[in-house]
């Protein structure tokens, strides 16, 4: 008789969280992150905004809590390491004229941005310092050291804001990012919508759909155990949907990344998050 | 000795008298496991870390052999009872014969 009752309740705590984000508040060593709010007004079809950390297991979640936890922590170290190392034929390192990196809390928020009628992600910044001010190689876009710098300075704005420009100089980019977000491609004929927007909190088989908010990149997945940059993760998706990426660093790509960190505004950013 | 390798160690600054600690250390480390070929398809050696002590105050706490099964940054969190003020070490020891340490100091009131 007092075993019916319980397995009832059981069941009933299975099916509960699996079809939509859970309530969970994260609060990392003692800061609150903003992981749900009122979507921006030009969404039309969202009426609240998570952040993907709400979309995972607990196990998951519970690795961001704490900096000792968070494996991204390990990347972060190199990071350091490769901001202080001396490169390239002027003899400089980052920290040769970023003496503090701290002074780069904010700049994540902002990004991207448009620069001379170019938009420019953080990882073109980091090559610009790199070819012109070190005379140094410039790093991939999604290299380990690349992803351990933009991680590094971009952790140095953790708990801010996302807030992206989308008027002015950027429009004409933010359109066309849109104009992508919602464009099917590919044989499964699929839009980042179709997934991230008219489905999120569902299962896609045995993955959660999240948001597809990227306040949190680079982000530590568990899958690949390493830092992955945003551009990586868009071209991840589009193999899922058996189209051909774009290039990591080509137009499409960061037009897509300003509309989607237009779409995060008000989401505290997570860097470096962990996800599956 | 293996590049890229650091040791971290988290203890609590403080604590009372027996009271139950815990203790979390990671040291990054690619763990090669002797398993893998290269693209030649010889074998790359093993390079694993292959013991794990923790001592305080010079009485061993825990000493851990690890084989080539355990994956990167190997991590473990363990508890320890505190009697009095002392230091904790920690000491990895390598394949190469390296050999990396940590040392945290705790004040027990």
């Amino acid at each position: 008789m007092t075993i019916k009752p319980i397995l009832v309740f059981a069941l009933v705590g299975l099916t509960g969280p699996a079809f939509a984000q859970d309530s969970s508040t994260l609060n990392i060593d003692g800061a609150n992150m903003v992981t749900e709010i009122a979507a921006p007004s030009h969404m039309e079809n969202v009426d609240t905004i998570y952040s993907g950390w709400r979309f995972r297991s607990t196990e998951t979640q519970e690795l961001e809590l704490d900096d000792f936890d968070n494996p991204a922590f390990v990347f972060i170290d190199q990071g350091i390491d490769f901001w202080n190392k001396v490169e390239g034929s002027a003899g400089k390192a980052c920290a040769s004229c970023h003496t503090n990196v701290e002074d780069f809390a904010g700049l994540r928020a902002t990004l991207p941005r448009v620069e001379g009628g170019k938009l420019v992600s953080m990882e073109n910044l980091i090559n610009d310092c790199r070819t012109e001010r070190m005379g140094a190689d410039a790093w991939k876009w999604s290299s380990s050291k690349m992803t351990a710098v933009t991680g590094l300075v971009g952790l140095q704005s953790r708990g801010m804001p996302m807030s992206v420009a989308i008027d002015g100089d950027a429009a004409p980019f933010w359109e066309r990012g849109k104009e992508l977000y919602y464009t099917r491609v590919g044989q499964l004929d699929m839009s980042c919508s179709n997934c991230h927007e008219d489905n999120y909190g569902v299962m896609i088989r045995a993955d959660h759909l999240s948001q597809g908010q990227i306040n949190g990149f680079p982000t530590y997945r568990l899958k690949n155990a390493k830092l992955n940059s945003i551009h990586a993760r868009f071209k991840g998706c589009m193999k899922n949907i058996r189209a051909q990426p774009y290039k990591e660093g080509s137009a499409e790509f960061q037009a897509l990344e300003l509309y989607l960190a237009s779409r995060a505004e008000g989401l505290s950013i997570e860097t470096p998050s962990v996800r599956n | 000795m293996a590049s890229g390798v650091k040791p971290r160690v988290k203890v609590p600054k403080k604590a009372a008298a027996g009271d139950v600690i815990t203790i979390k250390t990671l040291i990054s480390h690619k763990m090669e496991s002797g398993q893998r070929k290269d693209k030649d398809g010889k074998v790359i050696p093993r390079s694993i870390i292959n013991r794990f002590v923790a001592d305080f105050n010079d009485q061993n706490l825990i000493d851990v052999i690890l084989e080539p099964a355990i994956s990167t940054n190997p991590y473990f969190k363990f508890e320890a009872i505190v009697p009095e003020s002392g230091e904790f070490k920690f000491t990895w020891y390598d394949d190469d014969g390296a050999v990396y340490e940590a040392a945290k100091k705790i004040k027990v009131s």
